[in-house]
């Protein structure tokens, strides 16, 4: 038991220095413009009275470790400063939208895994099979299609003829069930665009070891195909699979961008994209920041329980 | 259920002509290319031919289009008819006109981006796995840090603060790509860096330009190309999906990525139109895909035994 808490102990150390240098990328990269973001932002028509008092609104007047600190000491207290375009603070922008965002990826995720891991089995189940093909082929285009591609063609198939809203009004009144239907379109592009990644390795990882030895030995014992898939395949196979997982959620966090804005949802992608064509750059430092520390935990938990689940992972060391 | 009838043709003409493609070409090449056509799947003969189909429309744009590309030819959102094949856009412009350029703006400048990030991206990682030592550490340190941040994240971010013209959009792309690309170029170089020709090469006294260019660019190309395929998709994606977002390239350029955003109201009237610059984006990553998975299949060997 000790070693396993040294150990979550450890990745979380190195999940937090990894965190701290994506912050310090994020708050850098605006120091590698020429000249600074006040006259960036204000053009070149700019007086250089506009573009001082940006910059003393912006705190650009100060030097980068100092405002770095600031910017860090506030984040931390869920402060992200105010927006350039709206003046509004930043936290309660997001707030509302944070929430909705990860209702739309846990949605997409809670169909996109089970439905991945039962098509993977099978696939593997009956290997070389039509279904096998069929679902290789399916997989493979899935994968190569752009995710607005998806999404206008389920919007051509379902929503032109009106079993689901095209369009995502969402109001804090909503029943959870009116919210899954209203929603729906928008989890199943999700879930088609991880799915195919999914279910692709959870096919190799069970058929790479469907050779060793010990599956024979269960298959010479005369046991079921299902039976030896389920139960002597399937645990052995997890780390891999749980990698790849995390990896797809990582994805769902920047494949909600594109989704958000063809549903009109009111997510944290949206937010971002506007907050792009405006250049409001602190609105994009801070969903930047959410998003990078999303992947950043998940990568840290798959991590972990990828370790869990194979012992000799632990022990070498 | 139009869509199913028409992927159904679309399958059953693209069958034949996948087969005659492959049997022309292992007619018309020299001989020892000639046995590689003749045993490549069909699926990979398939992407030959949407390949070389895109790259012809893209060079003769000009003479295939029925009209300008950024000329107003009729009202706005035509329907189907003799003059406009595929009717008009937003603005009355000439959807099929600007679906041909659009081949020579959104390929060609997913092209110049995957080329310049490779470029960059395997300059770098070979010449780290040849140094090591401290540049190859902090070099790789450095490039795990950009990467702790999701791809399509952070160009959003780099975009915001450069501005969102062609040539930034460019830039920012091949910058955050060449980090992936670095990393497969350091790992496939660092096996050939301690190979013994390596070590002959630099008692001969061989610079380490002359190293990189004649001994291990030409032992780690293999999987460099078969990479570029790959990234080339991913590329094209990305920079299509920015378009998309109103983020990537900008009009009055005829691009696919914003063509679908320009007119996607009429899909919820039924209007197929909008579809076709999206089927097109999908379809020539199909085919490369195509092609990586057949090259990949070569390169692993698999063949011999087969």
């Amino acid at each position: 038991m000790h070693a396993v808490v040294v150990m979550i102990l450890q990745r979380l150390a190195l999940g937090v220095l990894t965190l701290f240098v994506v912050s310090l990328v994020i708050f850098g990269a605006t120091e590698l413009l020429p000249g600074d973001l006040a006259s960036s932002l204000l053009g070149q028509s700019a007086t250089p009275e506009t573009v001082a008092a940006l910059r003393r609104q912006m705190g650009l007047d100060q030097p980068a470790p100092v405002r770095y600190w600031a910017w860090l000491t506030g984040v931390l207290q869920g402060d992200f400063g105010v927006s350039l375009a709206t003046r509004r603070p930043i936290s309660d922008m997001l707030a509302a939208r944070l929430g909705n965002t990860v209702f739309l990826a846990l949605y997409a995720a809670a169909i996109a895994v089970p439905l991945s891991l039962i098509l993977g089995v099978l696939a593997a189940l009956w290997r070389n099979s039509l279904f096998d093909r069929i679902a290789n082929a399916g997989a493979l285009s899935a994968i190569s299609f752009p995710e607005f591609f998806v999404a206008y063609i389920l919007i051509f198939l379902l929503a032109q003829s009106g079993f689901f809203p095209s369009m995502v009004r969402l109001n804090p009144t909503m029943s959870l069930g009116d919210k899954l239907y209203v929603t729906f379109l928008p989890a199943l592009t999700l879930t088609l665009v991880v799915t195919a990644h999914m279910m692709r390795m959870t096919r190799a990882a069970i058929i790479n070891l469907m050779a060793s030895p010990y599956i024979e030995m269960a298959r010479l014992k005369g046991l079921s195909p299902l039976r030896i898939v389920l139960r002597h395949a399937l645990p052995n196979a997890l780390a891999p699979i749980i990698n790849v997982i995390a990896l797809n959620l990582a994805y769902l966090i920047t494949g909600v961008v594109v989704v958000e804005v063809v549903f009109v949802y009111p997510g944290l992608g949206q937010l971002m994209v506007d907050s792009v064509s405006k250049r409001d750059i602190a609105v994009v430092q801070a969903i930047a920041l959410i998003f990078a520390s999303a992947y950043v935990l998940l990568n840290l938990t798959a991590d972990v329980l990828s370790t869990l689940t194979n012992p000799r992972l632990m022990r070498r060391k | 259920m139009g869509v199913l009838i028409f992927l159904a043709a679309f399958i059953a003409v693209s069958i034949p002509l996948s087969w005659l493609f492959r049997a022309g070409l292992a007619r018309s090449l020299p001989r020892h290319m000639a046995s590689v056509a003749r045993d490549m799947p069909l699926t990979a003969a398939f992407g030959l031919w949407v390949i070389a189909l895109y790259v012809f429309v893209a060079i003769f744009a000009p003479l295939l289009a029925p009209f300008p590309e950024r000329a107003v030819v009729g009202t706005q959102f035509q329907p189907w008819d003799s003059t406009h094949l595929l009717g008009t856009d937003r603005l009355g412009r000439d959807m099929l006109s600007r679906l041909l350029y659009g081949a020579r703006n959104t390929v060609g400048i997913a092209f110049a981006t995957t080329a310049l990030a490779f470029v960059v991206g395997s300059l770098l990682g070979i010449w780290a796995a040849l140094r090591g030592g401290w540049l190859d550490q902090g070099l790789s340190r450095f490039v795990d840090a950009l990467m702790a941040i999701p791809s399509l994240i952070f160009s959003l971010l780099l975009l915001t603060i450069f501005g969102t013209t062609v040539l930034t959009l460019i830039l920012v792309i091949a910058a955050v790509d060449a980090t992936r690309v670095y990393r497969i170029a350091r790992s496939v170089a660092q096996g050939v860096v301690v190979m013994d020709y390596i070590e002959a090469a630099r008692l001969r006294g061989e610079g380490n330009w002359y190293l990189i260019r004649r001994e291990i660019l030409p032992n780690a190309l293999a999987p460099l190309v078969a990479e570029f395929g790959l990234r080339f998709c991913f590329v094209f994606l990305t920079i299509s999906s920015l378009s998309f977002l109103g983020l990537g390239i900008q009009p009055p350029t005829a691009d696919w990525g914003s063509m679908v955003r320009d007119n996607a109201t009429l899909i919820t009237f039924g209007d197929v139109t909008p579809l076709l610059p999206a089927g097109a984006i999908a379809l020539l990553t199909v085919a490369v895909n195509f092609v990586v998975d057949w090259q990949l299949y070569r390169a692993s060997g698999l063949k011999e035994q087969g």
